[in-house]
Parts: structure tokens; C-alpha cells; sequence
């Protein structure tokens, strides 16, 4: 694998961990599956791409991205937390309304945008390559999305939010209206993949109605690579970590391509088979460690040290 | 049959004491018009005096729990009211309650949060029923503030602060859910159950901790429990409930003279009855 192509990795791995963030907030903290994502991302696309296509400065029109998504998140949360309508179910009525909408916002499934300036040709007249900028504003933004969940996170509002996706009864019991509290987690998710979305469009160069396709399997297995391969416990470790994530998803799935017999369109199945690993693997592990205290034991008893093995 | 009689001076100070918890005619059924319609409550009449400690037993199915999660608002009944303080709670959201009534649960799991840490947990409960703002969760005056009223727990979790909860035993658990319940003075406390989960010898400590932050603090309490020993020691009046129904009611006098067998007598008098063998008697 060559440097530019490692270099792109990078730049599109921190992109997706906006999506990644999202999703983390949503799937770790409010213990949400949320499908919304598969609609919110080609949603802040198809608003940015369409903006910019029509003659929007690059920045009004990427952060257009941010309410849209929220509004999103929004009506997931009103379908669940109003309407008692289960997690999943709400997030796929979102999405596949989306899916109508989006193509309402684009007005044709595909808007190009090669082109157009983007938000990443702010830093070219500087002298620096398209993808050194592509870098140093992916990073700006991610940084800075990372510290404003930390502070979040760690303000009277954010840790009720955190103690509603931790024991939803104990936080009623403490007055925290818990449904208001997950709509607020699903709109700042959401607002933050929809952003991932706006991103994305312009780095490829067009905003497509089937962008957002499997788009949680993708934030899922970067949520789950990130927090394995790093082991970190802290809020910001792990905000982190899922970033990292991201990049190493990325990487992995540059480097799957590689393989001969292996084609683009594989990549979906590779991600899912991924997934179900990650999943299961912390079961499969904690059964050995426990076939292997029993084996420890047994041993011990041979031995007759089991009292020692025991106590 | 609620005031003592010989107690002419006791009475009267109750009389003077403000109905802190005033339930009358509540109902609640569940399934109604099914067939598995099971009536939980039925014409509860209940007056709790500002600083009384009740406790309160029945077996299996009496109400017990239907009873607090009513006053608790996680039920709504289906006739009667509840006045807390003199406002009427009835019909309020559980969690618009929660300013005055702090509720510890039977499982120590659902009385903390156990991926946050210790002092997240205690500043979650030091605003209870307050609205959460945009500013940081936990001063260093707070700080202090859970390290000291940690350090009468002896428990040595004052040196734990940013340990999280789910590393903590069940008894230390539970001990930091009944601190968090009293950081902020409640009007009534409902426990349910809040030993019954743990070993002996920690369900005692528990107990007298009980004992410390809400009985000698005067705060009104309605105490569940199973163990008919337990519901004679704590407290200062005892109710029994019975499918749906306050069957028994004694308070201080009466209770003096009280044991486990006695209490038993009652029940069959009362209820008209056999106890069966189950845990009520056993405990």
C-alpha cells in the first residue's frame, strides 16, 4: 500500500468518525440502537451537495447539515419516547421516510459536485496540497466535536444523559424527564452523522441517494475496533478511541480490497461478517476464561489444593 | 384503633402534626375487563404524620409495591387521590415528583448507576428534581461535601469517588443509594425491600443505616419489608396489607408489646385466614 493511499485512508477514516461519534453517543451512551443514521447521512449530503451545487458558500452549506440531522434525530425520538414505538422501528420509519426526502432535496439520486469548490479547497490557496487540507480541516472539526462532547458530557445535562442510557428507572426516580433525554441524545447524534454526511459528499465529489447504505453496520464495527483495540475506559479516551476506530475500519477495509477475488461490493458482507465478530467474540472469550477456571480447578482438586484454588 | 388510647399527650401531638402523605380511597386494578384482572388496591385510606417511619408488610400479591409505585407515580391509580404536603400528586408523572419523594429499590442495581462513577452518582442525586443545566456536574465544594458524608458511611468509599459503581459490592451499593436518596432532604421516602437482596450480616449494617439518615432524621418513610422482625424493630407504626387491603394498623403503643407470633394471630383475625407458610412467616 502506497503513502497517498494510506494518506486517504486517514482522511476518510476521520471523516467517518463523525458518523462514528454519532453513533457511539447513541449505541454506548443512551444504549440506542438508532438506524436514523442510514438516512441522516445522505440527508446531510444531499442538503450540503445541493447547496453548494446551487452556489452556497461551501461552509453555510455544510453547516446546513447540523438542524436537518437534529430534526432527524428528533422524530426518531418523538416515535420512540411519545409513541412507544421500539427503538429499531423508529429509527427505520425515520430512515425510509428519509430516503423520500433526500431525494426531494437533490431533486435526481445524484448531484456532482467535482466541479464546485468545497470546504476542502479553503486551505489550497495557502500552497498545501488538496489532501494536506483534506487533513488539517478533518482534524479541526473532529477535535473539535470530541472537546464539545467531552464538556457535554461532563455538564449537569450530559450526565443525565449518560445516567439515562445507564438506569433509565434510577433517573426517573431522580426527576429526569428520561424521554426528553433520549430526543436530545438522538439529535445530537444524528446532527453529527448528517455533518459526517456533508463531509463525505465533498471529499468524493457527489452526494448519491444510496450513500447511506449499512452506514450503522460501518459505525458499529468502528465503535467495537476502537474500543478493543485501545481499552480505554475515560469519557474522552473513548471518544478517542472511536475515532481511531474509524481510521482503522478504513484501513482494513483498503487492505481487504487488495485481495484479488475480492470486488467493491463485497465490502458490505465483509463488514457485517466484521460486526457479528466483534459481537460474539467477548462471549466466545469470557466462555474459555471460564472453561479455563474450571479446568484450573479441577486440577487443583487432583492436587488436593482446591481449598487454596477455591478461596 | 390507630391512636393509642392511654397515650393522651402522644395523641394529642399528632393531631397537631401535619399530614405529610394523605392517600384516600385509592384503587387500582390491573387488566381491568380481562380476564387475568387482578384489583392490586383496593379503598387504601392511609394518613402519614410528617416524621412518622412505617413499615410495611403483607405477602406475596398484598400491594405492597403497587402501593409505593402509586405514590411514586410510576402507576397511575384508578380512583382516589394522594396528597403529599398538602398538594395533590395523583395523577402527576413520576418524575415530577421526585423534588419531594426519593425511592430506594429492593435491587441494589437500580439504585445506582453503574457505569458512572461514585461521585457522578451522588451528583445526580444532590439534583434531584432540579433542572439539569449546561454547567459542569461536579464542583470541588461538592467534592468535599460526598467525601464527607461518605466518610460516615465507613464504608472507606471516600477514597473511592471515581471508582465506578459496578465495582462495588451490593451492600456498598446499596449504601450509596440510601445516602444519594437523602443528599437532598425528601418530604417521604419509599424503600422497598431494600435489604432483601443482600446477606445477613450486610442487610443489618444497611438496616441501621436506615436507622441514622432517615429515621433519626425525622423524614416520613414508608418502609416495605419481609421480615415481620425487622417490621417490629424499625419504626414507629406498622401496616399490613392483605389482597389489596390495609388489613392491620398499629402504631408505637400497641406495637411495644408486639411479637412475630402475635402479629401472626392478628393476621388470621384479621384477614380471616390461615397464613400460609410463605416467606412472611419464614423471614
Amino acid at each position: 500500500m502506497n503513502l497517498t493511499l494510506l494518506w486517504s485512508t486517514f482522511n476518510l477514516g476521520l471523516l467517518y468518525g463523525l458518523l462514528v461519534l454519532g453513533v457511539f453517543i447513541t449505541f454506548r451512551i443512551l444504549n440506542y440502537a438508532d438506524l436514523t443514521v442510514d438516512g441522516s447521512l445522505p440527508l446531510g449530503a444531499a442538503i450540503t451537495a445541493i447547496l453548494i451545487y446551487t452556489g452556497t458558500n461551501p461552509f453555510l452549506a455544510t453547516l446546513a447539515a447540523l438542524p436537518l440531522g437534529a430534526l432527524a434525530g428528533l422524530m426518531t425520538g418523538i416515535l420512540h419516547a411519545r409513541f412507544s414505538i421500539t427503538p429499531l422501528l423508529s429509527g427505520i420509519l425515520t430512515m425510509i421516510g428519509l430516503y423520500s426526502i433526500n431525494l426531494r432535496i437533490m431533486g435526481r439520486p445524484n448531484v456532482p459536485l467535482l466541479k464546485h469548490g468545497t470546504i476542502f479547497d479553503a486551505l489550497t490557496g495557502l500552497g498545501i496540497s488538496l489532501r494536506a487540507s483534506q487533513t488539517v480541516i478533518a482534524l479541526a472539526v473532529i477535535i473539535l466535536v470530541i472537546v464539545g462532547l467531552y464538556l457535554f458530557l461532563s455538564t449537569e445535562l450530559g450526565q443525565a444523559l449518560r445516567g439515562t442510557g445507564d438506569n433509565e428507572v434510577m433517573l426517573r426516580s431522580l426527576g429526569v424527564n428520561t424521554n426528553r433525554m433520549k430526543i436530545l441524545g438522538l439529535a445530537i447524534s444524528n446532527s453529527l452523522v448528517a455533518l459526517s454526511g456533508a463531509l463525505i459528499a465533498q471529499y468524493q465529489g457527489f452526494a448519491d441517494i444510496n450513500m447511506g447504505i449499512g452506514m450503522i453496520v460501518i459505525g458499529l464495527a468502528s465503535v467495537i475496533i476502537g474500543e478493543v483495540v485501545l481499552g480505554v475506559k475515560s469519557i474522552p479516551g473513548r471518544l478517542c478511541a472511536v475515532v481511531v476506530g474509524s481510521i482503522l475500519y478504513r484501513l482494513a477495509i483498503a487492505l481487504v480490497l487488495r485481495i484479488r477475488f475480492i470486488e467493491y461490493t463485497d465490502l458490505k458482507l465483509f463488514t457485517a461478517l466484521l460486526v457479528t465478530i466483534a459481537l460474539i467474540s467477548p462471549k466466545i472469550s469470557k466462555r474459555f476464561k471460564q472453561a479455563h477456571k474450571l479446568a484450573v480447578a479441577e486440577e487443583g482438586q487432583k492436587d488436593g489444593l482446591s481449598e487454596k484454588v477455591g478461596g | 384503633m390507630r391512636w393509642p388510647k392511654k397515650d393522651k399527650k402522644m395523641d394529642y401531638q399528632r393531631k397537631l402534626a401535619v399530614n405529610m402523605l394523605h392517600i384516600s380511597n385509592l384503587y387500582k386494578i390491573f387488566n381491568y375487563g380481562e380476564v387475568n384482572e387482578k384489583i392490586a388496591l383496593q379503598n387504601i385510606n392511609l394518613r402519614l404524620a410528617a416524621g412518622e417511619f412505617v413499615t410495611v408488610i403483607g405477602g406475596n400479591g398484598a400491594g405492597k409495591s403497587t402501593l409505593l409505585n402509586c405514590i411514586a407515580g410510576v402507576y397511575i391509580p384508578d380512583q382516589g387521590t394522594i396528597h403529599l404536603d398538602g398538594r395533590e400528586i395523583t395523577r402527576l408523572p413520576d418524575y415530577q415528583r421526585a423534588a419531594s419523594i426519593c425511592r430506594i429499590f429492593q435491587d441494589p442495581m437500580t439504585g445506582t448507576a453503574a457505569s458512572m462513577t461514585v461521585e457522578e452518582n451522588l451528583a445526580l442525586a444532590l439534583r434531584r428534581g432540579m433542572k439539569r443545566r449546561l454547567v459542569r456536574a461536579i464542583t470541588e465544594k461538592e467534592r468535599k461535601l460526598f467525601r464527607d458524608k461518605l466518610a460516615r458511611l465507613e464504608l472507606g468509599l471516600e477514597y473511592r469517588l471515581t471508582t465506578p459503581v459496578k465495582l462495588l459490592s451490593g451492600g456498598q451499593r446499596q449504601a450509596l443509594a440510601l445516602l444519594m436518596a437523602t443528599l437532598v432532604r425528601p418530604k417521604l421516602a419509599l424503600l422497598d425491600e431494600h435489604t432483601a437482596s443482600l446477606d445477613p450480616k450486610t442487610a443489618l449494617r444497611v438496616l441501621e443505616l436506615t436507622r441514622t439518615l432517615f429515621e433519626k432524621e425525622n423524614i416520613t418513610t414508608l418502609m416495605i419489608t419481609h421480615n415481620m422482625e425487622q417490621a417490629l424493630r424499625m419504626g414507629t407504626r406498622l401496616i399490613m396489607l392483605h389482597e389489596g387491603k390495609i388489613i392491620l394498623d398499629v402504631n408505637d403503643g400497641e406495637r411495644e408489646g408486639l411479637t412475630v407470633a402475635k402479629l401472626i394471630e392478628l393476621f388470621h383475625a384479621a384477614s380471616g385466614e390461615k397464613l400460609q407458610n410463605d416467606r412472611l412467616l419464614l423471614a
